[in-house]
């Protein structure tokens, strides 16, 4: 009898908790997936048909936005991946006694909101704003030129906003890197460039991984960025979804698009999960 | 946000290169290459911190009217009653710090119990729980968003402060788990062992000996739930009807000029969390000790 007891305590911990994640996350992205097969408008309600022409649909309308939301994720993940290494790199290896003082300075865009953030960006590219208003005047850029809606303004924004998902991780992988495992490898007539390629870059894969997922997955889904910074052909497959659901009110597109961005996103994410397991992940939020 | 990141050691970085390999073209070139590396790390602080910057100084400009970004002149009458002139925007951030405090509190008690759980305990279904969480902290937010709206149309929930709420504790919750599971991993279990030896029941081993332990983990966990809560736009801008929270009027108020008042506003929740994070990292440097 102690014995079940004993057994039942872990499930009756994580019940309450289990539960708010069943009915408020498992439960509706059921619900969002029935949805996007049901027909109907807000009015009269959606009545489920089966009908998987909406899928058709909306890739047939939508299927430039989810291009360039991958391909707008792509490249920033890749900037913040160039951008970010060496950061993570100096304070893993060079941060010293510091280290916790450089990675708090990494966060401190988290001290303000994140769409106050981006505005400020709005601001600071605006066509004579702060920025380019005195290189204009200057005569350095033409009048008629802008970085304000483009593509180079959102990818720069989504870049700005995600790099320090990109750092933590990757520095978390390096700072675990015994600095003997170098040394060994250079007093064995290793170049630099050689015990940086063959030693310290592949220990550092996992983290270069986490870093990966943490920030190409929230990106490819933004939309802050391409509203705020970007122009009318810069919209991302998030604006539409956010469109569908909030202003247009068609739901069952809003969440065919919905349950296709995350279907795509979570087949990157469960093989992620599958080849290089959870704790990466996990340790990195906990931090 | 937990800041005490290398409580392990501050390792020594000189480089031991042995004297064989150290000729004299190398020494000059390494020292070079670190301080590009140096400089490289700082131009990312300052190119991170440059919105803060603009945000703080423009939160004492003296425009006229509400478009707030051009420099007029230094005044401090935003930081005095003048801050309430939108009663909008007042209302919003009362409903930012409501909505915080609630989904503070109610994530922290269901996520310590869930990290509990995932660190303390070897159960069947351990790795189940464990991919639960790693999928709600790596779901895109738009895709939690338009599920949760999904769900209360579908049951023709009305939509205000209680659908928000719910949203954050849900997504604040896994965080919250992640944390105070880290924590609990660390702990020595001999300790409890101790407690039990020493005549103490489970209940009171969890209040005397493991709550105080794990607590450096739970109040991360908690300011880490009120940080995202509080900053959180695309999950609330789906799930709120027609209630503002702070990050929703400064979208809905881009077009219109952003008047300094959220300036203001997005300094002192800056200062705040300054303030809140130092301590909560001498609190984590004490308890470890």
């Amino acid at each position: 009898m102690k014995r079940w007891r004993a057994a039942a305590i872990p499930y009756l911990l994580i019940l309450p908790g289990g539960l708010w994640l069943v009915i408020f996350f498992a439960i509706p992205v059921i619900v969002l997936i029935s949805l996007s097969t049901q027909q109907g408008d807000i009015v009269d309600g959606f009545t489920q048909t089966f009908h998987f022409a909406n899928y058709a649909n909306a890739w047939d309308n939508y299927h430039d936005q989810f291009i360039r939301s991958l391909l707008y994720g792509g490249i920033a993940t890749i900037l913040c991946i160039l951008l970010g290494y060496p950061v993570a790199y100096w304070i893993a290896f060079r941060g010293g006694a510091r280290k916790s003082t450089y990675l708090f300075l990494l966060l401190l865009p988290f001290f303000v909101s994140f769409v106050l953030r981006t505005v400020s960006w709005q601001y600071f590219l605006s066509d004579n704003g702060i920025l380019l208003g005195p290189l204009k005047s200057a005569g350095i850029l033409p009048e008629n030129f802008r970085i304000l809606a483009t593509g180079t303004a959102v990818v720069g924004g989504l870049t700005y906003n995600y790099l320090p998902f990109m750092v933590l991780p990757i520095y978390v992988a390096l700072e675990r890197i015994d600095p003997r495992l170098v040394e060994a490898a250079q007093d064995l007539y290793a170049t630099r460039a050689a015990a940086f390629r063959r030693v310290v870059l592949p220990l550092s894969l996992p983290g270069l991984f986490a870093g990966v997922l943490l920030t190409f997955v929230p990106v490819a889904a933004d939309y802050v960025n391409a509203a705020i910074l970007g122009g009318t052909g810069n919209t991302m497959i998030g604006n539409i979804i956010q469109d569908e659901f909030l202003t247009v009110q068609d739901y069952p597109t809003g969440a065919a698009l919905s349950f296709m961005l995350m279907a795509i996103l979570l087949i990157g994410m469960f093989s992620y999960a599958r080849v290089l397991g959870t704790d990466e992940v996990l340790e990195v939020a906990a931090r | 946000m937990s800041v005490d990141i290398d409580s392990e050691r501050a390792r020594d970085s000189a480089p031991a290169a042995s004297p064989a390999v150290a000729g004299g073209r190398r020494r000059p070139r390494r020292r070079w290459g670190d301080r590009l590396l140096f400089a490289w790390t700082w131009l990312i602080i300052i190119w991170l911190a440059l919105p803060i910057a603009v945000m703080i100084i423009f939160s004492f400009n003296d425009p006229h009217g509400r478009f707030n970004f051009t420099w007029v002149g230094f005044t401090l009458k935003w930081y005095g009653p003048h801050l309430l002139d939108y009663p909008s925007l007042t209302t919003a951030m009362e409903n930012s710090l409501i909505v915080a405090f609630a989904a503070t509190v109610g994530s922290v008690v269901l996520g310590t119990l869930v990290g509990l759980a995932l660190g303390k305990y070897r159960f069947r279904g351990l790795g189940t729980a464990n991919l639960v969480q790693f999928a709600a902290i790596s779901a895109p937010d738009i895709v939690l968003a338009s599920s949760l709206l999904s769900f209360f149309v579908t049951l023709r929930v009305p939509l205000g402060l209680p659908t928000i709420i719910v949203a954050h504790i849900m997504f604040c919750l896994s965080f919250v788990a992640v944390t105070v599971r880290a924590r609990v991993l660390t702990l020595d279990r001999s300790l409890e062992e101790a407690a039990r030896d020493l005549g103490a029941g489970p209940w009171a081993t969890f209040r005397l000996v493991t709550l105080p332990l794990i607590f450096p983990g739970v109040l991360a966990g908690a300011l880490l739930a009120f940080a995202i809560s509080i900053d959180d736009f695309v999950v609330t801008s789906f799930v709120s009807g027609s209630t503002q929270t702070f990050p929703l009027w400064i979208w809905s108020a881009t077009r219109n000029g952003l008047p300094p008042q959220v300036d203001v506003l997005g300094t002192l929740i800056f200062v705040g969390g300054l303030i809140i994070a130092a301590t909560s990292a001498l609190f984590g440097r004490r308890g470890t000790r």
